[in-house]
């Protein structure tokens, strides 16, 4: 795990081949920076998945990302108030391409309990959510399986995926700009 | 402690000044709870705090409550009010409408009362006449309805994973 197994690199004198595709995505993988947007209890969790017992610093996530221009991961873990909502936006969009979401707990993903005119009933209503973590709140367990769902998808994410017309729309779902190539 | 002051002294002060202004006088759990017209409001809280005998000159808070079936007095204001000094809580209440939810500011009595006020607008839509700032303070600015009347569901209406059914809805 962590390692792009089936890497293969063609070794020469002077020179070394391989597939930059997968080069790329070993590098990302091994270095995905989170940024925790956490509102509550969920966010206790996530606490405890960054501590030396479940220690999430061995997939190369120890350094916290606290400005979102140099994270990769947008961990959402909590309640967000409708009122909170066009933060989450913003956090988002200032991110820097390639980046994912992973929605953590029951009230990320769907309001969880909070049925009621406050609260925003899942992130999915304001941006694009790669991973959900069902859980309420859920263990550190399922948070490092959600992560680890994570980095199959960063292991095999194309370099050119971003620039998509599929990736476009999507942001544009959102109301949110898309690269320009 | 004991207070100095009992619900007797109290009542009997008030009426002697704001007798017609009285609706209603209850003590539930022996909390002296007096209804009074909306437009005296401002006028007895003021005098409550400047009256020496009582020193009535802490706000504890201002709510409100949405009785539906009560026409022409749909809004319920109630004030909470307490005495240091003698160590005395007071609940004023009064009415308001549903066409016209308009009662006095008493923002320049107590500057304490400007968040208050601006919640119970948040969430009754309570006009009060005379604040300084009168704009939503715990929702968010776009929201267009006041949810905390009775005539609006609690739930989000836009949540599509539960069946009506189980949900009372």
């Amino acid at each position: 795990m962590g390692k792009i197994e089936d890497l293969q690199v063609i070794n020469g004198e002077g020179y070394q081949l391989s597939v930059l595709d997968k080069v790329v995505a070993t590098a990302r993988l091994n270095s995905v920076w989170p940024l925790p947007f956490a509102t509550s209890c969920c966010g206790i969790e996530y606490m405890a998945t960054m501590g030396s017992n479940y220690d999430l610093a061995r997939f190369g996530m120890e350094r916290m990302s606290f400005s979102p221009r140099q994270a990769d991961l947008l961990i959402v873990a909590g309640t967000i108030s409708k009122k909170l909502a066009p933060i989450l936006k913003q956090v988002y969009e200032q991110m820097a391409e390639p980046k994912w979401v992973i929605s953590v707990g029951a009230c990320a993903s769907s309001g969880g309990i909070f049925d009621t005119y406050s609260v925003l009933q899942g992130i999915d209503r304001v941006i694009p959510v790669d991973v959900y973590v069902p859980g309420c709140p859920p263990r550190p367990e399922q948070i490092i399986d959600g992560i680890m769902k994570i980095h199959e998808m960063v292991k095999h994410e194309p370099m050119r995926r971003r620039y998509s017309d599929e990736y476009k729309s999507l942001l544009n779902k959102y109301d949110i700009e898309g690269n320009e190539e | 402690m004991k207070s100095k002051l009992s619900n007797e002294m109290v009542i009997e002060e008030i009426k002697s000044h704001f007798g017609d202004a009285i609706r209603n006088v209850e003590e539930p759990y022996g909390f002296l709870t007096v209804e009074v017209d909306a437009a005296k409001i401002h006028e007895i809280i003021s005098w409550l705090k400047s009256e020496p005998s009582l020193a009535i000159s802490f706000l504890t808070n201002i709510g409100a409550v949405h009785y539906p079936d009560n026409k022409g007095n749909e809004f319920a204001l109630v004030y909470h009010l307490q005495s240091m000094t003698n160590n005395y809580r007071l609940r004023l209440k009064a009415h308001v409408s549903l066409e016209q939810p308009e009662i006095k500011s008493i923002v320049d009595i107590y500057s304490g009362a400007n968040w208050m006020e601006r919640e119970t607008f948040d969430f009754y839509g309570i006009q009060f006449v005379g604040h300084p700032n009168l704009t939503r303070i715990l929702n968010e600015d776009s929201m267009d309805y006041y949810p905390m009347r009775k005539e609006f569901h609690l739930e989000d209406a836009t949540r599509e994973d539960k069946d009506d059914r189980f949900f009372g809805r």
